[in-house]
């Protein structure tokens, strides 16, 4: 059986009883791309020379040591492309620096390996966005695998490769990991160096794992969180080892139920899948309560002001003067500007920036911006209100199961709303988990239902804990597309 | 004809003398080749974050401190979106509603006025007032050709700290004093080199004219590109005529922005406040606020005596003019050089210390385009010579003779005395013996002395003075001859 | 916040990017739907609120004043379109 179906954990034991090499695991992986990805999509580039050198090399001591993973096209490793699947870094762009997440992956002996497809600059949930290549889903290969993370999820659900890192702004790796049955863990904001990623919104963006059991999440997340000097935002703390929770029992955890959120709007299937959860969990010892979180109806109009806002300065960089596309013969500076950035975006990424400039420019900024702030704020204030009733909050990852590919391609509001339950956690800076719990049938193809766990700032133990305890006492994480 | 009167704000950049950049530990520095002063950061780079400089930060404080300024108790950057070539992230990461100084000002002393129009100051020790300061960061340069434009990212980074004046100056005089001053305060804050042939410090200026007795002012027009505090002065009075002139057409001038050609003397229209930039403010999300409580504490300390103190107290202490007292706090370390001279021996005279050190000192490094720094006449030794004048060892004459040999050759006043035997004669004993000679030899000057004509005495003293090969000391001279005559 | 008015135009302008008449007509209804949405904002009293800046309340990060060197020339140009004598190279600028 080839290596690339198995996961972090069985790998390790084989690499330190010295069955297998870590360059075993990198040729396995080269022969599943190359045979599926064509039809998935899920990478827009591999380097496989680089990886089997650094395979060559590798300390299998590390606690990752010989584990290639799968990155997203938006985070810098030096010498790789960073497209960010756009047509405005794909042409001569080469990482000349790397990202502090890939440096503290290597610190762990993991191996950077290809690059994964997603939406345009990180903007969208369907990866549709993206000007380079269609990623489809590994369970039904009309659907959309989710996005913006869609490439790196659909390589981890479809066996393409063993993990791989995501971003995360308002749902990004948690719902396409939800979509392709596998584990995606958005970190506490700060925990992870933002340091090499490509901005799209600064205060929401963070880099985390996906994976394909909970256990694979919480070794990487051990070498990717702490603190790095050159991002003001990542936090000063230790980091714990967040293995230390698998394993752990639920008995007497507190989860709360939001009232607003199981409201008319969710997929039939979906609720029944979570529902059924819910039961599970119950019987692993855990306590189910219901729980408001009041301010649940403005989370969409406060993101979609928010992101796209701080969006449209972070993008202002691209603009083939010294890096990325450039326009043809343009008349003069403005002319230049103005062509390259058109050629170079694809439509969501200039609505976004259309919208965000519109949102902060004179006469609006109170009305939009600072209205949004605020909200912002009363959205913290629910969770911080929530956590002192319970330890984890419960949700399904995405109200609709993925849509088919080009469903509600000039609908983007379609889009945003889907986000409901994913976008409040990156309002407030939480951690929040999803993990696959269950199925709905939809014209005859069984696609994944993810559940999603929101916990405390800086409490990932305790969302890796009832993650794992609820996968283990299920069996949806070991069925393959 | 009615008269106008004109309203001047000043927008002074100065950029800080730290080690590195306000955002990335890039070096900052002039001079070095293009584009290897740089990082992913201060290049905008896909994925780049800023981190804040905190010796930027506190040089900041430290000259508000010194132009009087408050600082808030926090403080937080911005970003002001705009594109240009220059701008790597294509906005600016500055400071918008929390700066970290705000209010202060700058005292205007007489001698920063320009010498033309130093005995004509209409507002003598006159504060123009500050709104505030903030820190933000400096663009890359760009050179215009025939190639097209060529961008260099070395100084992009660099920390830039903006000072905001009221519209508190009346004069292009007042703004060229106000230039000086405020210059002289960085420099002796030690926070800038404030070079503005650099670039180190650069100034926008805000005019706008209207008639007396109009309360609401003019139009506000910016007027940029003025690379030197003269051409601030020129820029200034050809741009209040043109305005004055304009006006008294009956032309309505609009709120714009003008560039200063100096070669032409003249401003042209860049934009007007249609085509103004819309800057989208908003806080940036990538650096956090900060409390300036304990950054305060931490520059306290570090606060030097400003030059309107300094000159104040050498008014106070060493009895010196107003004038003498810019001369001698004009640049820091002439300022401690002398008083170094001063305190070698107390009982000399500072005045006339200073006296030598304006007159004797800074003519002679002028003249061999020499600095201080590299005067072979050390403090001590000016201190020394000084006083052996006062002592009455030798005239102020021979004096100027030995100080000219310390100048170049860096020997003690002592040890040049000494060698050109100039040491006068004060011992009465020999003295005395120089006038028994001179007066037995010249009776009948003695005669004409006693006989009322006051004026032999002169002739006696220059008389013995030749005896004595020009040593003798002239007063003890002359009360010895008058004593021997009486 | 009543009927708000997106002027595409001008909003396209300051963004630097240029749209064919197809692509302002198409933006400007897609954006206004997006924008009529936000109304949802008023549901909430939310003039006593403070905003967030930031998702923790951290002050003071901030760094040591040490230079340390970065790119080379050689490694800062080389994802410049284009390039001349160690500088980036554009049409050229009229002075603004």
């Amino acid at each position: 059986m080839s290596l690339a179906t198995e996961t972090i954990v069985s790998l390790r034991k084989r690499l330190l009883s010295k069955e297998i090499t870590s360059a075993d695991i990198v040729r396995d992986l080269a022969q599943a791309i190359e045979k599926k990805n064509p039809t998935i999509g899920a990478y827009l580039s591999v380097d496989t020379e680089a990886a089997l050198k650094e395979a060559a090399c590798a300390d299998v001591s590390q606690p990752l040591g010989g584990i290639p993973i799968a990155i997203k096209d938006n985070i810098n490793v030096l010498g790789q492309p960073c497209t960010c699947g756009s047509k405005m870094l794909a042409e001569n762009y080469t990482s000349p620096y790397n990202a502090g997440s890939i440096n503290r992956l290597r610190e762990g002996g993991a191996i950077p390996m290809g690059r994964a497809n997603m939406d345009e600059f990180a903007m969208g949930s369907s990866t549709e966005n993206s000007a380079l290549g269609v990623t489809r889903n590994p369970w039904d290969h009309e659907r959309i695998p989710g996005g913006s993370s869609g490439g790196s999820a659909a390589a981890v659900g479809g066996d393409l490769a063993i993990a791989a890192l995501g971003s995360d702004t308002g749902g990004s790796i948690r719902q396409p990991a939800a979509y392709c049955g596998c584990v995606g863990l958005k970190p506490t904001y700060g925990s992870v160096s933002r340091y090499g990623l490509v901005a799209f919104a600064s205060s929401l963006d963070q880099i985390g794992p996906i994976t394909k059991t909970v256990e694979d999440a919480a070794l990487v997340l051990n070498h990717l969180c702490g603190k790095d000097q050159r991002d003001s935002t990542s936090l000063d703390i230790s980091v714990p080892d967040f293995t230390a929770s698998i394993g752990q029992e639920i008995k007497g955890l507190r989860i709360g139920l939001p009232k607003e959120y199981f409201i008319a709007g969710i997929h039939a299937g979906i609720s029944a899948a979570v529902h059924q959860a819910v039961k599970q969990l119950e019987s692993l010892g855990a306590i189910i309560e219901e729980i408001s979180l009041p301010h649940t109806d403005v989370g969409i109009a406060t993101y979609y002001i928010l992101a796209p806002a701080e969006a449209s300065a972070n993008l202002s960089r691209f603009d083939g003067v010294r890096y990325g596309h450039r326009a043809e013969n343009p008349v003069d500076v403005l002319d230049l500007y103005m062509k390259s950035r058109a050629e170079g975006f694809g439509p969501e990424v200039k609505r976004r920036i259309l919208l965000g400039t519109y949102v902060l420019s004179s006469g609006y900024y109170d009305a939009y911006y600072i209205k949004a702030q605020r909200a912002r704020t009363l959205i913290r204030q629910d969770f911080t209100e929530a956590f002192k009733k319970v330890d984890i909050i419960l949700s399904p990852t995405s109200p609709v199961p993925p849509f088919k590919l080009g469903e509600h391609q000039d609908d983007p509001l379609a889009h945003y709303l889907a986000d409901t339950f994913t976008i409040p956690p990156n309002l407030a800076g939480l951690p929040a988990l999803s993990v696959p719990c269950g199925f709905v049938n939809e014209g005859g193809k069984d696609l994944p239902v993810g559940l999603q766990f929101v916990g405390k700032a800086l409490d990932e133990a305790t969302l890796l804990r009832v993650g794992h305890a609820y996968e283990q006492s299920t069996e949806w994480h070991l069925r393959k597309p | 004809m009615p008269k106008y009167i004109t309203t001047i704000g000043l927008e002074v950049h100065a950029q800080l003398n730290t080690r590195s950049k306000m955002f990335c530990p890039c070096p900052v520095g002039y001079g070095a080749d293009p584009n290897t002063q740089t990082c992913p950061t201060c290049l905008g780079l896909p994925g780049a974050l800023p981190v804040l400089n905190l010796e930027a930060i506190e040089k900041t404080v430290l000259a508000g401190m010194m132009l009087g300024c408050s600082t808030p108790p926090i403080s937080k950057w911005d970003r002001k979106n705009y594109f240009y070539p220059d701008m790597p992230k294509n906005y600016q990461t500055t400071q918008f509603d929390l700066p970290l100084c705000l209010d202060g000002g700058v005292p205007l002393y007489d001698l920063a006025y320009p010498k033309d129009a130093q005995k004509s100051i209409k507002n003598p020790g006159k504060v123009v007032k500050l709104t505030r300061i903030h820190l933000e960061e400096d663009v890359g340069k760009s050179t215009h050709s025939g190639i097209g434009t060529q961008l260099d990212f070395n100084r992009a980074g660099t920390p830039l700290m903006e000072i905001v004046s009221e519209p508190d100056i009346e004069s292009a005089e007042e703004a060229f004093a106000y230039l000086i001053s405020l210059r002289q305060i960085l420099i002796y804050g030690g926070v800038s080199d404030a070079d503005m042939e650099k670039g180190q410090l650069r100034c926008d200026v805000n005019i706008s004219v209207r008639p007396e007795g109009q309360k609401e002012l003019g139009a506000k027009i910016e007027l940029k590109n003025l690379n030197s505090i003269a051409a601030v002065r020129r820029a200034i009075h050809h741009e209040v005529e043109r305005q004055t002139e304009a006006v008294m057409r009956g032309e309505k001038l609009l709120q714009s922005t003008r560039r200063w050609d100096d070669d032409r003397g003249e401003t042209q229209l860049m934009r007007s406040k249609e085509d103004a930039h819309d800057y989208r403010y908003f806080p940036c999300p990538d650096l956090l606020p900060i409390r300036t409580a304990s950054i305060i504490e931490r520059v306290h300390p570090r606060v030097p005596e400003s030059p309107h103190a300094k000159r104040a107290r050498f008014e106070q202490d060493y009895s010196v003019s107003a004038y003498d007292a810019g001369v001698l706090t004009s640049d820091k370390a002439l300022a401690a050089w002398f008083e170094e001279a001063v305190a070698a021996d107390a009982k000399v005279p500072a005045k006339k210390i200073a006296n030598w050190v304006i007159n004797e000192l800074l003519g002679r490094l002028n003249e061999a385009s020499s600095a201080l720094e590299n005067s072979l006449v050390k403090p001590t030794a000016l201190n020394e010579l000084v006083a052996c004048v006062e002592s009455g060892k030798i005239s102020n004459t021979q004096a100027k003779e030995v100080f000219d040999e310390m100048f170049s050759s860096g020997e003690t006043a002592v040890a040049i005395i000494k060698k050109k035997g100039f040491e006068q004669v004060s011992d009465t004993g020999a003295l005395e013996a120089f006038c028994d000679q001179v007066i037995s030899a010249n009776p009948e000057k003695v005669a004409e002395f006693k006989a009322g004509n006051d004026k032999v005495l002169n002739w006696m003293t220059g008389q013995v003075m030749k005896a004595s090969g020009g040593k003798a000391n002239p007063k003890v001279l002359s009360e010895l001859l008058r004593a021997k005559l009486a | 916040m009543s009927q708000p008015t997106l002027d595409i135009h001008k909003i396209a302008r300051l963004s630097r990017l240029a749209l064919t008449e197809e692509e302002a007509t198409r933006f400007e209804s897609q954006l206004g739907k997006v924008l009529e949405y936000m109304s949802a904002l008023e549901h909430h009293d939310l003039s006593a609120v403070e905003p967030t800046q930031h998702a923790m309340p951290i002050y003071d990060v901030w760094r040591e004043d040490e230079s340390r060197s970065g790119f080379t020339a050689e490694e800062a140009l080389a994802n410049a379109p284009r390039q001349s004598s160690g500088q980036f190279l554009m049409p050229r600028v009229v002075e603004e």
